[in-house]
């Protein structure tokens, strides 16, 4: 198990291989805590009562996510330095993530250089459906965890090497819940919703959807065999998040993936630019 | 759901905390949760024993204390309470509020021997 970095108890795998934990590529930082200790003498804390233990308080004052946030800083560095479009993709299980991205890869690696690192607790099913489009991809099993986390997917990147100016999928495990809290580095999270599964989703996973940049909302050449109101579910985003981006597509039919992919596009202009900008500062 | 890895963030910090501050043992950890913070008081408190076993925090206390949720509305020109992330302003209606507090996730201290 690696206690330096805090991952899970050895459930972790990359790709099959247990969580190694002698090729680290992360500055494992010394960790300052301030810590001032409270010396509270012969009394045990808040009770006053001096001769009745040793105890004494110690403020620690640190956010329980401090760690994954230091991981997700040197990731964000690495793709910053790479010029490396970095994007979460998050969403429930059988949202079509998965057939979303085996479509955009396929027209996407005629243009840019295209790496995927795959989230999910078991199998390996995912990377192969993504290399199978000849595009490179590794997988991260996380075991009993519900999420991906900065430090598995620093130890990615490591395995994977994505390229420099190249575009990186990190498909998140489908979960709308727990991986909203976990940043991991990216440039952009971008939820994914099908039309399969109710308008309030927004609403009842506000925290994914304030934390989204980009909401796709798949499947919707289902919409005719469904009573799944469109507008109302955009509605339902923007109120949890005026400044989300809605693109509606089909990964099935192709319909909005023009529109998905210059997004894509788009953002991948963002980067070029500001680091021109940061080059001529 | 996540519970279990944010108990297991907990103890690295108070290893961490425990190297530099020089304890073995600790009795209480104080805990700030925010009440946005999708996390479920119960699932905590059951990982947290799980998870401290066979460590220097086994058998401590969790106290968790629960941090309102509050957003700043530009009409008012002042913090409000709410309960929900998309929640009007309960003044003035006013929707779109920034959140102030609420959705941390914090170690404020523990007790140690």
């Amino acid at each position: 198990m690696c206690r330096v970095c805090g991952c899970g108890e050895g459930e972790t795998t990359i790709e099959g291989r247990e969580h190694r934990h002698d090729s680290h590529h992360h500055n494992h930082r010394e960790q300052t805590h301030g810590g001032h200790i409270h010396d509270y003498g012969q009394g045990a804390a808040h009770a006053h009562a001096p001769g009745m233990s040793q105890s004494r308080m110690v403020q620690v004052e640190q956010d329980i996510l401090s760690r994954n946030n230091q991981y997700a800083a040197t990731n964000r560095n690495h793709f910053v330095s790479h010029r490396i479009l970095a994007l979460n993709l998050l969403s429930s299980p059988g949202s079509g993530k998965t057939t979303l991205l085996t479509k955009s890869l396929v027209q996407l690696q005629r243009e840019f250089a295209v790496a995927v690192i795959e989230g999910d607790q078991q199998t390996a099913n995912d990377a192969e459906c993504i290399r199978a489009t000849g595009v490179k991809a590794v997988q991260i099993n996380t075991g009993r965890g519900c999420h991906l986390d900065a430090h598995m997917v620093g130890h990615a990147v490591e395995s994977l090497q994505p390229e420099k100016e190249s575009i990186l999928f990190i498909e998140n495990v489908g979960n709308l819940v727990c991986p909203a809290a976990f940043d991991l580095g990216e440039a952009r999270k971008v939820v994914i919703l099908s039309v399969t599964e109710g308008e309030d989703k927004p609403l009842k996973y506000p925290d994914m959807f304030h934390a989204a940049d980009l909401m796709l909302l798949n499947k919707i050449d289902l919409l005719p065999h469904l009573d799944f109101n469109v507008e109302q579910c955009i509605e339902n985003a923007r109120r949890i998040n005026p400044g989300i981006r809605v693109i509606c597509l089909s990964a099935t039919t192709g319909e909005g993936i023009d529109g998905w992919l210059q997004w894509l596009n788009n953002e991948r202009d963002l980067l070029t630019a500001s680091d021109q900008v940061s080059a001529e500062g | 759901m996540h519970e279990m890895s944010l108990c297991e963030s907990v103890l690295r910090l108070i290893e961490d905390s425990a190297e530099s501050n020089h304890f073995s043992k600790v009795k209480t950890v104080w805990l700030e949760i925010g009440s946005l913070a999708a996390v479920e008081p119960e699932a905590m408190r059951f990982n947290f024993d799980l998870i401290m076993k066979g460590t220097l925090v086994e058998g401590a206390k969790l106290e968790l204390i629960e941090v309102p949720a509050t957003a700043w509305c530009t009409a008012c020109e002042k913090d409000v309470e709410i309960s929900q992330r998309y929640d009007g302003c309960p003044c003035c209606g006013e929707t779109g509020l920034t959140l102030s507090s609420g959705d941390e996730m914090r170690i404020r201290e523990l007790e140690v021997v």
